[in-house]
């Protein structure tokens, strides 16, 4: 990404392309020091996501309507939505982590959808953020898994259904797979958001040629109504994986 | 999957190292920047978990968990409803059966009196008729014997007119007996 960005820089001369700013940190009141306390763009933009979620679970459902309001629908829609997934992907016992994959979707969801508002800061597009919630998922996993299991949880790297002189060098894959996920679970849902943002403003770097614009225009467009469908299915994609570890973790065999 | 996203942090990571001091190369890789999105992103998830965990997911399923109850209940009294409904229909089928039979025996019944009626009527008229009849036949024979007695004393007199205008004189019992002869010839 940062090479492609270098070499357009040297080609078009006249044109300005910085697609990777969006992504900067900012503290919002001011001074340039980024502390851990600070109140920067990443508090404003979760913040909105807590607003959102608030405003859409709690206030849209504040007249416990049995005839529901839009609003109201749309928060049962999603209740439903997760609650079936983590049953079914994860099994009945699995509800008790409803509340938690629920939070995680949600945020997500909201982040993403947040960060397709024009000039936003996008949560999601930091591994810093993905990482932290894929290794929630991971730690989750594990700890239960071994809490429940104890021992029998290393039934997961143990491929029983496989020949015996395979099984040593199936636990070596199983293994390296498993601890490979937190990674995979994570740059995958960042690096979906941050690949399509920098596209868009790589394509509105192009609006500045004015015969190009009209293309531009078109492209950003079309990339926009992909990143739609990328901020609704790289969330469901998290919450699903996050489903299929937790059963992983309740269903240790195979 | 694994391989991909390795090589890329790898490459990534050096961007990033080389990018210091100059232009950000990749926010995402500014560590620097690490604690404080980990920080927010931390208390962030906190206060969704609680707002989810403590009030919306309650109150929404405690919302499902109440429409489920009212549709059972009203499918309930739905079924009560069609039940009756059924019921009704029997008891109408019932009493229309009831009003066919009713009025088949009054039809039935009518029908033998007007017969009855009718057929003492036809046998009236029919003595009637037959009385008439014989009378009738009565006066023809009466009017039929007067007829031929006249028809015997005209040609009698005829008869006897004839032979004493012809210049012979006849006995009247001569001229009788050959005109009875000749009515019957």
């Amino acid at each position: 990404m940062a090479t492609e960005t270098a070499a357009a820089h040297g080609e078009e001369g006249g044109l300005v392309f910085h697609p990777m700013d969006q992504f900067i940190v900012k503290p919002l009141f001011g001074g340039t020091e980024v502390h851990w306390y600070t109140i920067t763009n990443v508090t404003l933009w979760m913040a909105l996501a807590v607003v959102a979620i608030f405003a859409l679970m709690v206030l849209a459902t504040s007249r416990r309507a049995t005839i529901p309001s839009r609003g109201q629908s749309i928060a049962e829609l999603a209740y439903g939505f997760i609650y079936k997934m983590v049953e079914d992907v994860a099994g009945k016992d699995a509800v008790g982590f409803f509340p938690y994959v629920m939070t995680l979707f949600m945020f997500i969801v909201f982040a993403n959808f947040l960060g397709l508002i024009p000039m936003s800061f996008t949560t999601t597009s930091h591994f810093a953020v993905t990482i932290v919630l894929a290794l929630c998922v991971f730690l989750t996993v594990t700890i239960y898994g071994l809490a429940k299991h104890g021992t029998k949880f290393l039934g997961l790297f143990w491929v029983t259904s496989a020949p015996l002189p395979l099984r040593p060098i199936l636990a070596v894959i199983e293994l390296i797979s498993y601890f490979v996920r937190p990674v995979s679970h994570s740059i995958r849902l960042a690096g979906n958001v941050m690949a399509g943002h920098a596209v868009i403003k790589v394509f509105a770097g192009f609006a500045a040629i004015a015969v190009v614009s009209p293309v531009s225009i078109l492209a950003i467009t079309a990339m926009y109504g992909l990143e739609v469908l990328v901020a609704f299915i790289q969330a469901y994609v998290f919450t699903i994986l996050t489903c299929v570890y937790l059963k992983d973790a309740l269903h240790p065999s195979h | 999957m694994a391989t991909p996203t390795g090589d890329g942090l790898a490459d990534a990571t050096g961007v990033a190292t080389h990018a210091e001091g100059a232009a950000p190369g990749m926010p995402q890789l500014n560590f620097d920047h690490w604690g404080n999105q980990v920080f927010w992103l931390l208390i962030t998830l906190v206060v969704i978990y609680l707002i989810l965990s403590r009030v919306a997911l309650p109150r929404i399923s405690a919302v499902l968990a109440e429409r489920t109850g009212t549709i059972t209940n009203d499918i309930a009294a739905a079924e009560d409803l069609k039940q009756k409904a059924v019921e009704a229909e029997a008891a109408y089928d019932k009493a229309l059966a009831d009003a066919r039979v009713e009025a088949g025996k009054i039809v039935a019944d009518t029908k033998a009196e007007i017969q009855a009626d009718l057929d003492a009527a036809t046998a009236k008229a029919d003595a009637e008729i037959a009385a008439k009849a014989a009378e009738g036949e009565k006066a023809i024979a009466e009017i039929r014997a007067n007829a031929l007695e006249s028809i015997e004393a005209v040609a009698k007199d005829t008869a006897a007119a004839i032979v004493s205008g012809l210049g012979f004189s006849a006995e009247a019992k001569t001229v009788d007996q050959a005109v009875a002869d000749r009515m019957k010839g």
